[in-house]
């Protein structure tokens, strides 16, 4: 079976010298070995893929420390031929070999990167079968200097550098950031993506273990950087249900925009938050970067863009948009927002949804189940009739 | 809302203050009493030896290429020691900060100095060397007597240097940027880095860049149009072939840079939103620009260092080089396809898999040259008679390692396992594994080799031996645990820990980068020695290694004309064929030889230039338009002044080439 091949190596690197490293410290090396299916499949291919080029790295190392030894310059008995410098069968070994490597390796990646985009939901993970119609947990996460939020639109609740998950229920990330460039990861439950500012980014994962993680950003966004780390629960769904419960009849309050521009203000090792209730659209909101009361939003100003820029009075539009360029970090004083704009013009809902082709497959184990075969046309973001939105 | 007023600034000084002067920051103050002191020092012996003269006549205004060579190897080595400073700095920190200790360095400068490290260590360290080489070794092996511009080549060192220099006084004078080295918006924007810490990056780089591209089309010409007669492109030194394409590179290439910063700076200056978050602006934009100039970048520095191992393997093996041909197109391969495969430094930002994967599988299609390019440096080890000298000692730990760092780096361009390695300390430990690997070890290896060349004697082999060994340790001990503890998930440029547990790796690299500084302390001991005792590490005959190429042919140092006859060549390998053939030097009938003068235009441009980036970085606006107006007049006020050439009277060449017959008969 050619399918559980990738797993077969992957026990072999779990019982190898490598594998007992992490023994030394006491720690795991919790990208090999994480607690969701996805990091658990990008772990494996970094195994399959070491082991692949070991094939090839370990004769040259070898043959390198040989050659080396063998016609040092005093080993007299070994053969010199000073003008041999061609042989065409050896041209064709040394470049059809990396090339063989090479086809397979290029052949796992396309699979690989197609099966583990994350922005595809996921269908099924080895232990347990979802349902096909299976609603995956919505999580929209904002990264804030230096801090995190995460809005349950669901629940109705909201966190500050906590984030908790129910165990073996698909969960669907909607990422953004307030001010800078973040990246928004999970070690234990699947790879990274960047938060941006006026931009949504979508992760899907799945925990397939209960236990404490933890999350932090992954990309370097000033000062308080290194303190931009939240704990993360993966929970059974009954104490999922509780924690929801408990977030709900949390002291801390509301999250609406007046809260959210608070929050906003840099801060450093933030503690842990439970806001009872959150403003529905307060995620759109800072994805179209328009938190503050009477600033038009990103869509907004697209549409009218689109439509020729509405002339003079889209001058003035612009003129009161004026977001990141002077107030930085905390939009501070909020009474200087100007509430005039042309919004008549023409108000859009704002779109997100998961790339048109992203029904939910299996990704387990590489097999290639969800893609599209030989003769049907590869329905990708870039091909499908309906934009992508925002992302 | 009205943008609010911006702080006002002086007339006279712009936004520079007493204010801007770190004297809270005792590491600083240190620093810049020792800088101050070894400073004062130098100029103190320099006019006590009354060296000024000479130093400007011969070395500062020169259009020497071997000259500029030199003083571009030493500023790397300057900037070199400044960049290692500040790794020992991070490493230090990072082993200390655990368990609610803040380490010794806060967060503003902390920040800057990782920057720093990076900014220095590729722009001021890697490309002057890298410039260095090829600007004293190119023309010596196609058999020219200078490169095709040789004013431009002074006007391109001193641009360089003023970047150098520009970048190195923000350590003093207000602070550098806190942004990572390639200085991502928003954060690099003025929101978000409202100080001067972005401007000294961006007028550093740019003024740098300007250097650099017109060094790298001067290098391109002279490649082109300087060859010896019968050296057709096919009978080139492989050096000289990866310098070509590390030099098409830099021109393709550095333009990206310069506009890309150029925009950035129009975003802070002028009140742009090119890669402001709102107003249409796209940080994304930036991301993907300054990863098509830094993707090929990295193959800039590697290149050169690919034809040093070629030949030192050749020479050192006593054999051909195995593989000429194929050796050629997979250098022309990789200049090819290194433009091809930048988005995945960014897989994470959230491309379609079609595109995510397109990347990563032309990024994995590098290897396949770079595989064969080993497997030639294996062919010609193979039925060879090894010489273990220090460049050829060098080059094997360069395969030892490359291949290491290459095969991580493949494991990167897999777009999956890039999702759970991206930003990670396993990054690190890649781009450390092939910078220093690569590029330091050929570097390694070519000094060692071409020493005896530029100075007419050998390095001494004992230090070199300790420097050899402590950076071949040194390297796996500072770097393995950067690879272990990317795999548990720690992330880059963090300045605290919480995990206890991680603290003993952090140890062991700092340890690692401790065992290095004692490589670097012994490499400076070895050049110090080996200038000590130069009487007996002489060489008389030109050719110390039995070499290969036409360099070897001439005098070591060579004369200033490189070569009383241009040489004609029958052969690749044109001074072994020369030999086999038993060719005779010419001793007489030699003519006048016409050379370019020295000038003093360049350093005083650069002079200006440096001006204008200083007053650019603290808004002094009438010193911008004064030194500007005045690097223009300068220019044109250049294009004036006819006394560009002489010619070495046939009577002098034909003395100098006595004194080397007498040298070579005493030698034999």
């Amino acid at each position: 079976m050619p399918s559980n091949l990738p797993r077969f190596f992957a026990r072999i690197l779990r019982f190898s010298p490598l594998a007992a490293l992490p023994l030394l410290s006491g720690c795991g090396l919790v990208v090999i070995d994480p607690a969701g299916d996805i990091a658990r499949q990008q772990g494996n291919l970094i195994v399959i893929s070491t082991v692949l080029m070991l094939l090839i790295i370990v004769p040259v190392m070898a043959l390198t420390i040989f050659f080396a030894w063998r016609y040092r310059a005093n080993n007299k008995e070994a053969t010199y031929k000073p003008d041999w410098d061609h042989s065409t069968q050896l041209e064709l070994v040394i470049w059809s070999a990396p090339l063989l490597i090479i086809i397979c390796l290029g052949a796992l990646t396309w699979v690989a990167t197609h099966l583990l985009d994350p922005y595809r939901p996921l269908a099924t993970t080895p232990e347990q079968v979802v349902a096909a119609d299976a609603k995956p947990l919505d999580v929209n996460v904002v990264a804030l200097d230096w801090k995190w939020l995460f809005i349950y639109p669901e629940q109705g609740v909201a966190t500050v550098n906590e984030l908790a998950l129910p165990v073996n229920r698909p969960v669907r990330f909607r990422i953004s950031a307030s001010s800078v460039m973040n990246s928004f990861y999970i070690p234990a439950l699947a790879g990274q993506i960047y938060a941006m500012p006026g931009m949504e980014t979508k992760l899907h994962g799945i925990f397939d273990k209960t236990g404490e993680y933890e999350g932090f950003s992954a990309n370097y966004s000033g000062a308080g950087f290194s303190h931009m780390r939240f704990a993360v629960k993966s929970l059974p769904a009954a104490d999922f249900d509780k924690w929801v419960a408990d977030a709900k009849a949390s002291t801390d309050g509301g999250l609406d925009r007046a809260t959210y521009l608070k929050l906003e203000v840099p801060s450093e090792k933030e503690p842990v938050r439970h806001f009872a209730t959150v403003d529905p659209q307060l995620f759109d909101a800072v994805v179209n970067m328009c938190v503050e009361p009477g600033k038009m939003c990103m869509h907004d100003m697209m549409a009218i863009d689109a439509r020729g820029g509405a002339g003079i009075a889209g001058i003035q539009n612009v003129r009161s948009v004026a977001y990141d360029k002077f107030a930085a970090r905390g939009t501070g004083n909020l009474a200087g927002w100007s509430v005039r704009y042309v919004a008549a013009l023409c108000s859009q809902q704002m779109k997100s949804a998961d790339r048109p082709d992203a029904r939910p497959v299996n990704p387990a184990p590489l097999k290639g189940e969800g893609l599209s075969r030989p003769g049907e046309a590869e329905r990708t973001a870039l091909n499908a009739s309906t934009p992508r939105p925002m992302s | 809302m009205t943008p609010p007023p911006l702080p006002p600034t002086d007339p006279v000084f712009g936004k520079l203050s007493l204010a801007a002067l770190p004297l809270h920051e005792p590491i600083l103050i240190f620093t810049f009493l020792g800088v101050a002191v070894g400073g004062l020092v130098v100029l103190g012996l320099i006019t006590r030896y009354r060296l000024w003269g000479y130093l400007w006549k011969d070395w500062f205004t020169t259009v020497d290429h071997k000259r500029i060579g030199i003083m571009y190897m030493i500023l790397g080595l300057i900037m070199f020691l400044r960049g290692f400073a500040d790794a020992i700095m991070m490493r230090l920190q990072q082993a200390m900060a655990f368990g609610g200790s803040e380490g010794y360095l806060p967060a503003h400068h902390y920040d800057q100095v990782f920057t720093a490290h990076g900014v220095i260590m590729i722009f001021f360290v890697a490309m002057p060397f890298i410039t260095g080489l090829m600007n004293y070794i190119v023309p010596l092996q196609i058999g020219a007597r200078d490169v095709s511009f040789p004013f431009l080549n002074n006007f391109s060192f001193w641009m360089t240097a003023a970047g150098a220099a520009l970048t190195m006084v923000s350590l003093f004078v207000g602070e550098y940027a806190q942004t990572g080295w390639l200085a991502y918006p928003p954060l690099s924007g003025i929101a978000y880095s409202p100080n001067v810490g972005v401007d000294y990056y961006i007028w550093g780089l740019q003024i740098a860049g300007v250097g650099t591209t017109l060094s790298g089309i001067n290098l391109i010409v002279t490649i082109l149009k300087l060859r010896a007669p019968g050296m057709g492109l096919m009978k080139m030194p492989v050096f000289t072939w990866t310098s070509l394409c590390s030099n098409i590179l830099i021109v393709a290439s550095f333009p990206i840079l310069t506009a890309t910063l150029a925009l950035l700076s129009l975003d802070r200056y002028a009140g742009t939103n090119f890669f402001t978050n709102d107003l249409g602006g796209s940080p994304m934009m930036y991301v993907n620009l300054i990863w098509i100039w830094g993707h090929p970048e990295v193959y800039i520095l590697i290149l050169p260092l690919f034809g040093v191992f070629s030949e030192v393997t050749s020479t050192f093996s006593g054999k051909k080089l195995f593989g000429y041909t194929s050796m050629v197109y997979a250098t022309v391969c990789i200049t090819i396809l290194s433009y091809l495969v930048w988005l995945h430094h960014f897989f994470t930002m959230g491309s379609g898999a079609s595109v995510n994967s397109f990347f990563g599988i032309t990024t994995m299609v590098i290897s396949i040259p770079t595989g064969a390019k080993l497997f030639n440096w294996l062919f010609t080890m193979y039925r060879g008679r090894i010489r273990f000298e220090l460049p050829m000692m060098w080059t094997i730990a360069f395969m030892l390692t490359f291949v290491v760092g290459g095969m991580t780096g493949v494991l990167l361009a897999v777009p999956p396992a890039d999702f759970v390695l991206h930003n990670s300390l396993f990054l690190i430990a890649h781009f450390h594994n092939v910078i220093i690997g690569g590029v330091l070890f050929g570097l390694f290896a070519a000094i060692n080799y071409w020493w005896p060349k530029a100075f007419g004697f050998k390095l001494n082999v004992f230090w070199g031996k300790v420097s050899f060994w402590c950076w071949v340790v040194g390297f796996w001990l500072a770097f393995m645990p950067l690879y272990i503890l990317g795999l548990m998930g720690v992330t880059r440029r963090m300045r605290v820990f919480d995990d206890p547990g991680l603290q003993i790796w952090f140890v062991i690299a700092a340890i690692g980068a401790g065992v290095i500084a004692c490589g670097i302390a012994a490499m400076l001991i070895q050049f110090g020695v080996s200038i000590w005792k130069r009487k007996e590490l002489a060489d008389d005959s030109g050719d110390p290694w039995h070499g290969r190429t036409l360099e070897w042919a001439t005098s070591s140092p060579p004369p200033d004309y490189n070569f009383a006859f241009t040489p004609v060549i029958h052969n690749l390998d044109a001074w072994h064929d020369m030999k086999t053939r038993g060719h005779e030097r010419p001793v007489g009938g030699f003519r006048d030889i016409h050379m370019p003068s020295n000038t003093g235009t360049g350093i005083i441009l650069a002079g200006f230039c440096l001006a204008m980036g200083f007053a650019l970085v603290w808004h002094i606006w009438w010193l911008v338009i004064a030194s500007f107006a005045a690097t223009i007049a300068y220019a044109i006020f250049h294009t004036f002044n006819y006394k560009r050439d002489f010619d070495i009277p046939a009577a002098t060449v034909a003395a100098v080439e006595e004194a080397r017959t007498r040298q070579l008969a005493a030698g034999a």
